[in-house]
This record gives structure tokens, C-alpha cells and sequence, in this order.
């Protein structure tokens, strides 16, 4: 079985930050696998050493300098990347559902994986909607929000998985292949890169490809969404801030705790 | 082309309270597009839930009769077929977890934007401005467009349709094409059951990923011993497998509402937010002054957990 995994390179935010336009300034932003992703990755890599998957490879839609990130997944198991980019791609905002969809299809057509996993969401900007968007566009089945992989499958074509619904309930699902699978969080230990692994990954294959390479039209990065304002929402805290050292400040607590008869 | 068409979300026999909330939603932008709005229930006891979805401001409930419970393939076909007889503007649907395992499909087969998770709407008569957030809640954007699009909608953001409507009930027969169904639901399954039940406490100390390692934990265990109140977490413990899954507070977790919630390391995801915001009072230990979580706070600690938490343990030891 082949799999692929949607890996993106998502933009991290300090704690303290200012916005210019519709964009965070630079200084603020750092760079980090989706951590959704990090799960995709973990799964597809446990697939291939339980001898289900012969091969893992990774898609990403980005800039040269998500190449880093890219490594990362392959310094964790994954055998080689794509990496998707073009000038066309460089100004946009906001690069909207329908976008990745096109793009992300055109490469997964040409792999033609049995299995493909992508994260339930990307941490900037949380659509949650590109895989099973995906799965439509390709005619594949598809699952949102698992997190469970039965590592045995029904006649190498049916998946059993569990999907993580509201309020503690799981939802047992069997869903045909091929398939894309949403990854949610926990559902596996993603490991950390090895010293070994970090140095393989720097010989695996790393292929980049611009829009007309896949068939796609530049057209499509065109987003009918149109971000037109970014703003830090506006506090609704009527929270009492409790000033002073450590010591005043836990005294303030304890002081509260006691009055509601909560602890003594 | 000015209507909406709003979807239902049920599971095993109930609606589930953003049924009642996208009523309300999709009522003021067909206020806002002079439209109708249509509600399409699909699936389940559909009689009995158009009853108790024929609400004030419903013009039309269309109702599916096919399984017991929700299969996104019969939701996409069911959903794309009402869009083409009734041509709405906009498809709107819950951001729950079923949302968006059949949004995102009906909004690729009919060609259409979407627009997820939003927080609030906005029509003046031809563009919609959808409000969302970004970066878990520390920036939220507005973004336009024109033509239709499927639109999710966040939970509790509307407040919940009520009054009893005259809406017309309908049986809408979908063609549904079993061949394409390819996935099957086989069940549920409760979890997170075990030892404790934190929906149960007065006092619940949280910790999340502000604790950074797990050796960290024990010094919340001895805060939690110190003040005799009970441990919970946000999604990050529990996914690191340091904590149980029924100590995880949230929306895919458990409900809680304690006479008193230290959120210690919490940032105060919506996902998070959910399953606290009923606590009677809820204290933030956080060195973010901006997280979210003090959106809703009562009184918060804006400093280091690691230099807070001792004191608080000395305080009652
Ligand atoms: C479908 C779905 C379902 C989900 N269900 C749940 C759920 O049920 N429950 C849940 O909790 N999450 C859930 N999540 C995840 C949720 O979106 C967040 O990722 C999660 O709640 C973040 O946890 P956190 O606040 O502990 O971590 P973070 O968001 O990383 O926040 C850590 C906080 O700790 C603070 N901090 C760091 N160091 C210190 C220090 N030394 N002292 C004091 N403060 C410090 C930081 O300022 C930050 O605010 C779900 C997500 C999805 C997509």
C-alpha cells in the first residue's frame, strides 16, 4: 500500500505581536510543522514498519524555506517529499479551500496512494476542510476527524477507523480505499527525529514542482475568499488582575479559594 | 437566488443544540438577503425532529428519511440534491465534527467556496462578510466574497432559535445512489470512564501545555493534593498520554462546571473553552496577558506558572 501525507509548514505567533493589514508582522511569526501533521506523519511511518505501507511520501504547498519542515517528516521515516510552489503563489493571503484542493489533487492523482492522511486542521489558519475536500475532488472516500487506524485491513481495501465526535463519544466507521483519513491528535506518539534519521533525510528525494508541472492553472490560486481585515478580537475580559510577586499574587488566590469554601 | 438552506445535526435519537442555533444564524442572513430559509433534517426520526425544529423564523423544513444515524455520503448527495431544486445562496451547516466530514465535500461538488467555523455573519445584500478566527484565537479576520458559498458555523455563537414556527414540513425524496456510499457507521462508543469523574467536582485544578514535561506534573498533582481538589486537562496532557482521556476537559472531552476552575497553562482554545465556560468562576495562571482564556476569566495571575504554583502549595500546607 502506498500513503501519502499532507504536510504543511504553519506560521507560529509570539505571545506579543502587531498586525500590518491583513497579516501579522514578520518579526512576530516562527515556522512549525502542523501539529496535526505530526500525528498524518506518525501513522503513515507506523503503517510502513508494520508492513502495511511499502511507501510514505509527503506533499507540501510551499516556499523553498519550508524545506526545513519538510525534512523534519522525512528525518521521521517518510521516503521521499514534494514540494509544491510558484511565483503565482507567493502574494496570496490567504490561499482558500478550493486552492489546496487543486493543487493537493494534481499530485495525488499522479502518486495515485491508496491511502492518504492529512491533519484534522492546519494551526493558522484552522479551515479543517482540505481533506475531505480533497477526497470529493479525487472521487475518494474519506473519514474527518480520526483517531483510530485499525492496522489491519479488510482485503488490503477497507479501513476501519475511529472518529472522534463531540463529548467523549468515538464513532466506529469502515470507509473503502482509497481514502483520505483526517488525523486528530493522540491518536498515536509522534516521535522525535533521530540524530540518524535527521542525517537520511538529507539524501531522500526532495522533488519540486511548479503549477504547470502538475496541469494546474495559476488561475486557481485565486481565492473567491477575500481577506480584508485582521484585528486582535476585542477583549471581553472583565477579569480582575491580580498584581504583585508570586507570593501576593497566590495569597490573592488562596484568599478566594477560602471565601468559596473550595479548599482550606 | 437569494435563500438559505440550514442543516440539522443530530446523533443517536437527539438534536443537538446548534440545530436550534443555526435557526437563528440563517433567519438574519435571509433577513439581511430578503430571503427564505430552509431547513434540511436528514436521517434519524426525521418527523419528530422537524417538529421541534419548527421554530420561529423557519420557512421550510425539508425532511430525509433514510438511516438511523448520520453517513456523509447520504448527507453530500442529500444536500447537493436540495441545492439544485431549491437553488438557496448559501448552504449553512454546523462546525461540529460531522460538519465538517460533509461541508467541505457539498461545497466541492457544487463549486463552491467554504467558509468554516465562523463566528459571525454579515450580508448587505451581495457581498457576504464572514468572520473567523486564526492562529487558535489570537487574530480574527474578516473575509468577503460574492456568490454563493457552503459556510460553517461555530457552536454557541448564535443563541438558540425558540417560539413555536408555522414552517412547511415537507418529505424530500433524495435519490440516493448506494453504490456511492462507501463508508458505514458500525457503532459508538462512550470513553473516557474510569476512577474519577471531574464533571463531578468543586474544585478542578487544569493544567495544559504550559507544564511543558511530565516530570512538571507532579507539582500540580501536590497543588491539586494541597488545596484537596481535583486534576483535569486540556487535549495536549491527554495526547501526550500523561493524563487519562476522563481527565480531559473540552469538547471532545467532558462538560464541566465546578465552583471553581484554576486554568493553569491553558490558552483557552474554543475547544477547550467549551467544556468549562459553565464553572461558577474560573482563575487563569497565564504568562500571556492576551490569551483567550482570559476572555473569560474572573480573576487572572498574569506570571509563571512554575513560580505561582509553589506559593499557592505553601499557602495551604
Ligand atoms: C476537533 C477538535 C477537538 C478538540 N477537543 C479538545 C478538547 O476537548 N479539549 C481541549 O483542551 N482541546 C481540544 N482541542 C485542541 C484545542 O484546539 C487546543 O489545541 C488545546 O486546547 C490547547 O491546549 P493548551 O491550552 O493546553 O495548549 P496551548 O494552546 O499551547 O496553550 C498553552 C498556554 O500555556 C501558557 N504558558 C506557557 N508556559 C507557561 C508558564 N510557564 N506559566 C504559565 N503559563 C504558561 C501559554 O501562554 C499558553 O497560553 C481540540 C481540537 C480539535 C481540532
Amino acid at each position: 500500500m502506498k500513503i501519502l501525507v499532507t504536510v504543511k509548514e504553519v506560521a507560529t505567533v509570539e505571545d506579543e505581536f502587531e498586525i500590518e493589514g491583513t497579516e501579522i508582522a514578520e518579526q512576530y511569526l516562527g515556522a512549525d510543522l502542523n501539529e496535526w501533521d505530526d500525528y498524518a506523519i506518525e501513522e503513515a511511518v507506523q503503517l510502513q514498519e508494520d508492513g502495511i505501507a511499502d511507501e510514505v511520501v509527503t506533499v507540501t504547498i510551499g516556499p523553498e524555506e519550508c524545506e526545513q519542515t519538510i525534512r523534519q517528516a522525512l528525518a521521521k521515516g517518510a521516503d521521499r517529499a514534494v514540494r509544491v510552489w510558484d511565483d503565482s503563489l507567493e502574494g496570496v493571503d490567504l490561499l482558500d479551500v478550493n486552492a489546496k484542493t487543486e493543487i493537493l489533487s494534481a499530485v495525488i492523482e499522479e502518486e495515485d496512494p491508496d491511502l492518504v492522511l492529512s491533519g484534522v486542521q492546519a494551526g493558522d489558519d484552522s479551515f479543517a476542510a482540505t481533506g475531505v475536500s480533497v477526497a470529493e475532488n479525487l472521487g475518494y472516500q474519506w473519514g474527518a476527524v480520526v483517531n483510530h487506524l485499525e492496522h489491519e485491513f479488510d482485503d488490503d481495501d477497507v479501513a476501519s477507523v475511529r472518529r472522534e465526535l463531540e463529548g467523549g463519544v468515538e464513532e466506529l466507521t469502515e470507509i473503502d480505499l482509497p481514502a483520505v483519513l483526517t488525523i486528530q491528535t493522540g491518536i498515536n506518539e509522534p516521535r522525535y527525529a533521530s540524530l540518524r534519521g535527521i542525517r537520511q533525510a538529507q539524501r531522500k528525494e526532495l522533488d519540486v514542482k511548479a503549477l504547470a508541472d502538475i496541469g494546474v492553472d495559476e488561475s486557481t490560486v485565486e481565492s473567491e475568499l477575500d481577506l480584508t481585515a485582521m484585528y486582535e478580537p476585542e477583549s471581553e475580559s472583565d477579569a480582575t488582575f491580580w498584581e504583585g510577586s508570586p507570593e501576593e499574587t497566590a495569597s490573592e488566590l488562596g484568599e478566594l479559594l477560602r471565601d468559596k469554601g473550595v479548599a482550606q | 437566488m437569494t435563500d438559505i438552506l440550514a442543516v440539522a445535526d443530530h446523533r443517536r435519537g437527539e438534536l443537538r443544540d446548534v440545530s436550534y442555533e443555526i435557526i437563528t444564524a440563517g433567519r438574519q442572513l435571509a433577513d439581511e438577503t430578503g430571503g427564505d430559509l430552509h431547513l434540511a433534517v436528514i436521517s434519524g426520526t426525521v418527523d419528530d425532529f422537524a417538529d421541534k425544529l419548527n421554530r420561529d423564523g423557519v420557512d421550510a423544513i425539508h425532511t430525509v428519511s433514510h438511516g438511523e444515524e448520520f453517513n456523509h455520503d447520504v448527507y453530500t448527495q442529500t444536500i447537493t440534491q436540495l441545492y439544485d431544486e431549491l437553488a438557496p445562496q448559501y448552504v449553512l451547516t454546523p462546525n461540529s465534527v460531522n460538519g465538517l466530514d460533509y461541508a467541505p465535500a457539498v461545497a466541492n461538488q457544487l463549486d463552491l467556496p467554504v467558509v468554516t467555523d465562523t463566528i459571525d455573519l454579515d450580508n448587505d445584500g451581495e457581498t457576504l462578510v464572514a468572520t473567523r478566527e486564526m492562529y487558535g484565537g489570537k487574530v480574527e479576520t474578516t473575509n468577503e466574497l460574492t456568490g454563493g458559498a457552503v459556510v460553517t458555523i461555530r457552536g454557541a455563537e448564535w443563541p438558540a432559535a425558540e417560539g413555536t414556527g408555522d414552517a412547511a414540513i415537507e418529505a424530500f425524496e433524495a435519490d440516493i445512489d448506494e453504490d456511492a456510499v462507501g463508508s458505514t457507521v458500525n457503532g459508538f462508543e462512550e470513553v473516557g470512564g474510569g476512577d474519577v469523574d471531574i464533571s463531578e467536582a468543586d474544585l478542578l485544578v487544569s493544567i495544559g501545555r504550559g507544564i511543558e514535561e511530565e516530570e512538571n506534573l507532579d507539582l500540580i498533582r501536590d497543588l491539586a493534593d494541597a488545596l484537596g481538589a481535583t486534576l483535569s486537562s486540556s487535549r495536549p496532557i491527554v495526547d501526550n498520554g500523561w493524563l487519562p482521556k476522563n481527565r480531559q476537559v473540552g469538547q471532545s472531552g467532558k462538560v464541566v462546571t465546578p465552583d471553581v476552575y484554576i486554568a493553569i497553562g491553558i490558552s483557552g482554545a474554543v475547544q477547550h473553552v467549551a467544556g468549562m465556560k459553565g464553572s461558577d468562576t474560573i482563575v487563569a495562571i497565564n504568562t500571556d496577558p492576551n490569551a483567550p482564556i482570559m476572555d473569560i476569566a474572573d480573576y487572572a495571575i498574569v506570571d509563571d506558572l512554575f513560580d505561582v504554583v509553589p506559593e499557592l502549595i505553601d499557602e495551604f500546607q
